[in-house]
């Protein structure tokens, strides 16, 4: 019933010249979605991967345990001195996002470029 | 003394994961008919969905053989929904969520449900069956003069 999560990487280069890998969701982000968003992020190779981009841009539903997700995403990159944020949100869960205190960890762009442009 | 008018509209959900969606699509229908803003409907739409995924993996416990009753009364103003299983139902009030902890591990990252569903509605409260069972959560979100 809850649509697949789809996610993949692409490494992209800030406006400053950082390298910045960009993990893009697609589907639902719920309890389902544990590979999709923790095992990508963990794939990633620690040592280069240390500017992170979380895409929703074509996430339609985020749920709690989806939220879930994205904190455990976030202790494991805070514990390896990673620094992310995130883009693609809709003014909902921008809001959603906010109430619960993720920005305190991640900073939430509408868009790429704009994201890109923080780093 | 006039008589208050209230449309119901019933949707029985089996107690599977992913099923709120569609107790999440009626209430934002019912809600796009009364004339709520967009903004309200996507409030309303996390609240019912994260009352049922509560219902379903709590009060159900995920028994595929227990249903989750949700009943949606569109009043003039304002719209309730109750969303009822055969759980005890909950005896504490949700607290918010605090990011540090859960950032340190001294919280679980999980258990954000209750009070998403407390900030996003103008009324939530949770209603413990008198049996010990059959308990609900009862939400309400009301028109705004301004955009009725």
């Amino acid at each position: 019933m809850q649509s697949e999560t789809k996610s993949h990487v692409d490494q992209v280069t800030s406006p400053a010249g950082h390298p910045v890998t960009v993990l893009r969701f697609e589907g639902d982000i719920a309890s389902t979605s544990k590979d999709a968003v923790l095992g990508t992020y963990q794939a990633l190779p620690k040592a280069t991967a240390k500017l992170i981009l979380l895409d929703f841009t074509k996430v339609d539903y985020i749920n709690s345990s989806g939220i879930a997700l994205v904190i455990q995403l976030l202790i494991e990159a805070s514990n390896s001195g990673q620094k992310v944020a995130a883009f693609g949100l809709s003014a909902h869960f921008t809001k959603v996002f906010t109430m619960v205190g993720i920005t305190k960890y991640a900073g939430l762009f509408p868009d790429q470029t704009a994201a890109l442009a923080a780093l | 003394m006039s008589e208050r008018k209230t449309t119901n509209v019933e949707v029985r959900l089996p107690s599977r994961m992913g099923f709120e969606k569609v107790a999440m699509s009626t209430a934002a229908s019912v809600a796009k008919l009364m004339g709520f803003r967009e903004d309200r409907i996507e409030d309303l739409k996390t609240a019912v969905a994260e009352a049922c995924i509560n219902a379903i993996e709590h009060g159900n416990r995920l028994n595929e053989k227990l249903s989750v009753g949700v009943i949606l009364a569109a009043g003039e103003d304002s719209l309730e929904v109750k969303v009822i299983d055969d759980g005890k139902g909950m005896h504490t009030q949700p607290a918010k969520p605090d990011i540090d902890r859960k950032m340190h591990g001294e919280e679980d990252p999980r258990g954000m449900g209750m009070f998403l569903i407390q900030a996003l509605v103008d009324e939530a409260e949770w209603v413990a069956g008198s049996d010990g069972k059959s308990s609900y959560v009862r939400l309400v979100i009301r028109l705004d003069k301004d955009q009725a």
